[in-house]
C-alpha cells in the first residue's frame, strides 16, 4: 500500500498559513521566543466558540480545518494528534487559581479545556466526527507517534483520510520555566543567524501542523509518505548510522538516493553535536537543510 | 496483518491492593478502597472521600527501589508495570522487540503543584527538579528506562480512556509486526489539580459512589496503575506458561457531543462497543461480563446504560463497575479494569457492583451485586469513556 499526503496546513512563527506564499520571505525575530503568526480564526471557527478557546485549540482547529479544506475532505476517517505539553494556558490558569484561591470557588472552564486531548476532541466536535480519535503526548516524538499510529491505521484498513497533526503553545509561564531550565539562549539572538553562534540553548517556538493522509493516487497529492521511525538513546554514532541505513533499506533506498536531508539542529551546542558528526560521516555527500531557526523548538 | 495479540502478564496497583493478588482478595471480601483523604494535602480532606493507594510515596519508593522524590504517577506506574513484566515470565526478553506504551492525564502534576506554590509568589523561585518531569511523556520515559525498554515507547492522553487507547495502540504495533512485546496500560496519581477540577464540575460524590444506581450522586476519584503484557503469537509459542487470553476486539469512537458531557443517546459508547464486537467477530450474546466504565455520575451512567440497552437488549450479561471498589483512577482506569477483565476470564469470576440499591428508572437491567465464582467467562468487554468524547471498548477472549 502507498500512503499519500493529500494536503497540509501549518500555523507557525513564519508565513506558512493560508494565502501566504509558503516561507517566501523568512520572518526575523531578535528574541528567544518565537510567536505563531495568527491567522484570521473567524474564517475557520464560530466566533462564539472562539472566545472560549485557548491559543493551542485555536491553532489546532484552524490548521485542521484548513488542511481538510485543501484536501477537499469534509469528514476524516480518523483524527490523531500529538502534543508535548498540551493545553498549557488552561492548565497553568487552573493551577494558578487553585493555589491563589486556596482551592475554593474555582471556575471549571480552564480545567475542562486543560486535558491533552482537547485539540483532537474539539476538531471531532466541530465536524461531528465519531471516528477513531487519539492523542499522543510523548515529548519531542508526540507527532511522530501520531504519524506512526496513522500509518498503522491506514495499512490495516482501519481508516482512510486520516487527519494527523501536532500542536504546542508557548505561554509566558512555560517560557519563563523553560528558560530557567536552560533550554533557551540567555541573551537575544536573531533566529536567522542562530547557527552562526555556538552556545548553550536554542530558541522557543509554537505552532500547529496538520496533514491529511490517504491511500488514493490523486493529481493533487503533495507527496508519498514512505515511513517513519524513531529510536531512543542510541549507544553511539555507529548505531545511529546503522539505524538510518536500515530504515532507508526497508524502503529500498540508499543514502545517495536522498536529495535533501532536513535535520533537527536547533543551535544548542549539545543538541547539534550529533548532526555535526553525522554530517562528516554518513551524510557527508547529502544536501542538508535546517528548519528550527524558522519555527523555534517545540 | 491478521496477527493475534495475546495477554501474557498483568500488573495492577489500586486503592484495593498494591498488586494483583491483593486486588483479587479485596474483591472476594467485597472490600472497597474508598476512604477519607490520607496522603493528599488539600482542603477537601474529610469532605470528599477518595480511593488512594494505601502507600505513601516513601513506601512506594521502597517497593520500587527508586527515590522518594519521584512523582507518585511514576512510582505507581513502575510498581504495576514491573509486576506485569515479571508476571509474564518471558525469558530472553532482550532478544525480542519490546515496547512500552503508557497513558496518563496529568503527568507529574503532583510535583508541579509543589513547584507552582513557590513560583507564583516569585517567578525566580520553585525547585526546578519538581517541574522537570511535568510532561506526561517524562513519566513513561522514566519507567521505560528503569524497565530497560528502549525499542519503542510512547504516551497517550485521552482523558479517562488513556490507558485503554494505550492498549489499542500496542495491539496495532504487534499486528503491524513492528514489535513482539508491548507493556501497555496507564497510570495516574491523585492530585489537587484533578480533585479540584472534578469538584468544580460538581460531579464528585460526597459519599461513597453508587455506580449505576438511580440515586447516584457522582464519582469518587481514585489513583493507581495497571499494565498488560501484550505479545505476538511468535512470542506466545516460546512462552513457558499459558497466556491469559487474547485481545479479540477493540474500538475507539468519539461521542462528538460535548467536551465533558456524554450524549443522551450514548452515541460514542454505543459505537465503541458495537464496533469492538464487530472486530472480534462476536455477537452481544457471546459477552459473559461487561466491566462498565460506570463512574457513578448521573450523566455517564445513563449514557452508558442507554448504549448498553441499544446493543444488548433484551438479553443482558452480568455487568458491574469496579469503580465502586477502586474509585475512578482516570488515565489508569482503562488498564486497571483491563487487568480485572483478564482475571475474570482466568479465574471464572464476576465482580460485584458495591452499594447498588435501586435500578435506574430508564434502564431494564441492573448490575451484579455479588462476587460470583465458578462461572464460565469466555469473553469480557471493558469500557472506558473520557472527556473530549473519547470512547474505547476492549474485548478479551479466552483461547
Amino acid at each position: 500500500m502507498k500512503i499519500y499526503i493529500r494536503s497540509a496546513a501549518c500555523i507557525s512563527p513564519q508565513k506558512t498559513f493560508g494565502e501566504d506564499s509558503f516561507l517566501s520571505l523568512p520572518v526575523e525575530y531578535n528574541e528567544t521566543r518565537l510567536r505563531a503568526i495568527e491567522p484570521d480564526y473567524t474564517a475557520f471557527i464560530d466566533p462564539k466558540l472562539l472566545r472560549r478557546m485557548s491559543h493551542i485549540i485555536k491553532m489546532g482547529v484552524a490548521a485542521a480545518k484548513d488542511c481538510l479544506n485543501k484536501g477537499k475532505i469534509n469528514m476524516p476517517g480518523a483524527i490523531v494528534t500529538g502534543t508535548a505539553l498540551g493545553c498549557l494556558e488552561d492548565t497553568v490558569s487552573f493551577l494558578s487559581r487553585m493555589i491563589e484561591l486556596k482551592e475554593e470557588l474555582l471556575p471549571p472552564t480552564a480545567f475542562i479545556q486543560s486535558t491533552h486531548n482537547t485539540v483532537g476532541a474539539q476538531i471531532a466536535l466541530m465536524l461531528k466526527c465519531h471516528e477513531y480519535n487519539n492523542t499522543f503526548v510523548h515529548k519531542g516524538i508526540s507527532f511522530e507517534s501520531a504519524l506512526l499510529d496513522a500509518i498503522m491505521l491506514l495499512k490495516m484498513n482501519e481508516a482512510n483520510n486520516i487527519l494527523v497533526g501536532g500542536s504546542d503553545e508557548m505561554t509566558d509561564t512555560s517560557f519563563t520555566i523553560l528558560t530557567r531550565l536552560g533550554l533557551y539562549r540567555r541573551w537575544p539572538v536573531s533566529n536567522l543567524s542562530l547557527f552562526s553562534t555556538t552556545s548553550k540553548g536554542t530558541i522557543g517556538g509554537e505552532g500547529s501542523v496538520f496533514f491529511l493522509l490517504n491511500d488514493k493516487t490523486s493529481a493533487g497529492n503533495l507527496a508519498e509518505l514512505k515511513g517513519v521511525q524513531t529510536f531512543y538513546k542510541p549507544n553511539n554514532n555507529a548505531e545511529i548510522e546503522h539505524k538510518i541505513i536500515t530504515f532507508l533499506a526497508l524502503h529500498e533506498f540508499q543514502i545517495d538516493d536522498i536529495d535533501l536531508v532536513i535535520t533537527g539542529k536547533n543551535g544548542d551546542l549539545k543538541n547539534d553535536l550529533v548532526y555535526s558528526e553525522l554530517n562528516l560521516s554518513i551524510l557527508k555527500n547529502s544536501a542538508l537543510a535546517n528548519y528550527k531557526h524558522l519555527c523555534g523548538e517545540y | 496483518m491478521s496477527q493475534e495479540v495475546y495477554i501474557a502478564g498483568v500488573g495492577a496497583i489500586s486503592a484495593i491492593g498494591n498488586n494483583v493478588a491483593q486486588c483479587l482478595s479485596s474483591f472476594e471480601k467485597e472490600l472497597d478502597g474508598i476512604d477519607e483523604i490520607t496522603y493528599l494535602d488539600t482542603i477537601h480532606r474529610f469532605k470528599l472521600p477518595v480511593a488512594e493507594v494505601k502507600l505513601s510515596n516513601k513506601e512506594l519508593a521502597e517497593l520500587t527501589g527508586v527515590s522518594a522524590e519521584t512523582s507518585r504517577t511514576t512510582l505507581l506506574s513502575l510498581a504495576a508495570a514491573g509486576e506485569a513484566l515479571s508476571d509474564s515470565a518471558i525469558s530472553g526478553i532482550s532478544s525480542y522487540r519490546t515496547g512500552f506504551v503508557s497513558g496518563n492525564t496529568v503527568g507529574s502534576m503532583d510535583k508541579s503543584e509543589d513547584f507552582f506554590i513557590d513560583f507564583i509568589a516569585d517567578n525566580r523561585k520553585g525547585k526546578l527538579r519538581n517541574v522537570f518531569d511535568h510532561e506526561c511523556g517524562s513519566v513513561t520515559e522514566t519507567v521505560a528506562n528503569l524497565l530497560g525498554i528502549k525499542d519503542y515507547m510512547t504516551t497517550i492522553s485521552t482523558a479517562c480512556s488513556s490507558a485503554a487507547n494505550a492498549i489499542v495502540h500496542a495491539a496495532h504495533l504487534i499486528k503491524s509486526d513492528l514489535l513482539d512485546i508491548v507493556i501497555a496500560g496507564g497510570t495516574d496519581a491523585l492530585t489537587k489539580f484533578t480533585l479540584n477540577g472534578f469538584n468544580t464540575l460538581m460531579i464528585l460524590d460526597k459519599n461513597f459512589c453508587m455506580p449505576f444506581d438511580d440515586n447516584r450522586q457522582g464519582l469518587n476519584l481514585g489513583e493507581g496503575a495497571g499494565y498488560l503484557v501484550l505479545i505476538s503469537s511468535k512470542v506466545a509459542k516460546n512462552l513457558n506458561k499459558a497466556v491469559y487470553c487474547k485481545l479479540s476486539g477493540y474500538n475507539n469512537s468519539n461521542d462528538a457531543y460535548h467536551q465533558t458531557a456524554s450524549s443522551p443517546e450514548g452515541t460514542g459508547p454505543y459505537l465503541a462497543m458495537k464496533k469492538a464486537l464487530e472486530k472480534s467477530g462476536l455477537h452481544p450474546k457471546d459477552i459473559d461480563y461487561i466491566n462498565l466504565h460506570g463512574t457513578g455520575t448521573p450523566n455517564n451512567d445513563i449514557a452508558e446504560g442507554i448504549a448498553v440497552k441499544r446493543l444488548f437488549d433484551p438479553v443482558y450479561p452480568p455487568m458491574s463497575s469496579t469503580k465502586s471498589f477502586t474509585g475512578h483512577s482516570l488515565g489508569a482506569s482503562g488498564a486497571i479494569e483491563a487487568v480485572f477483565s483478564v482475571l475474570a476470564i482466568r479465574h471464572g469470576i464476576i465482580y460485584p457492583n458495591l452499594r447498588f440499591e435501586t435500578r435506574i428508572q430508564e434502564l431494564p437491567f441492573e448490575p451484579e451485586k455479588r462476587f460470583l465464582t465458578g462461572r464460565a467467562v469466555h469473553h469480557v468487554m471493558s469500557n472506558s469513556f473520557g472527556f473530549g468524547g473519547n470512547c474505547t471498548s476492549l474485548i478479551f477472549s479466552e483461547i
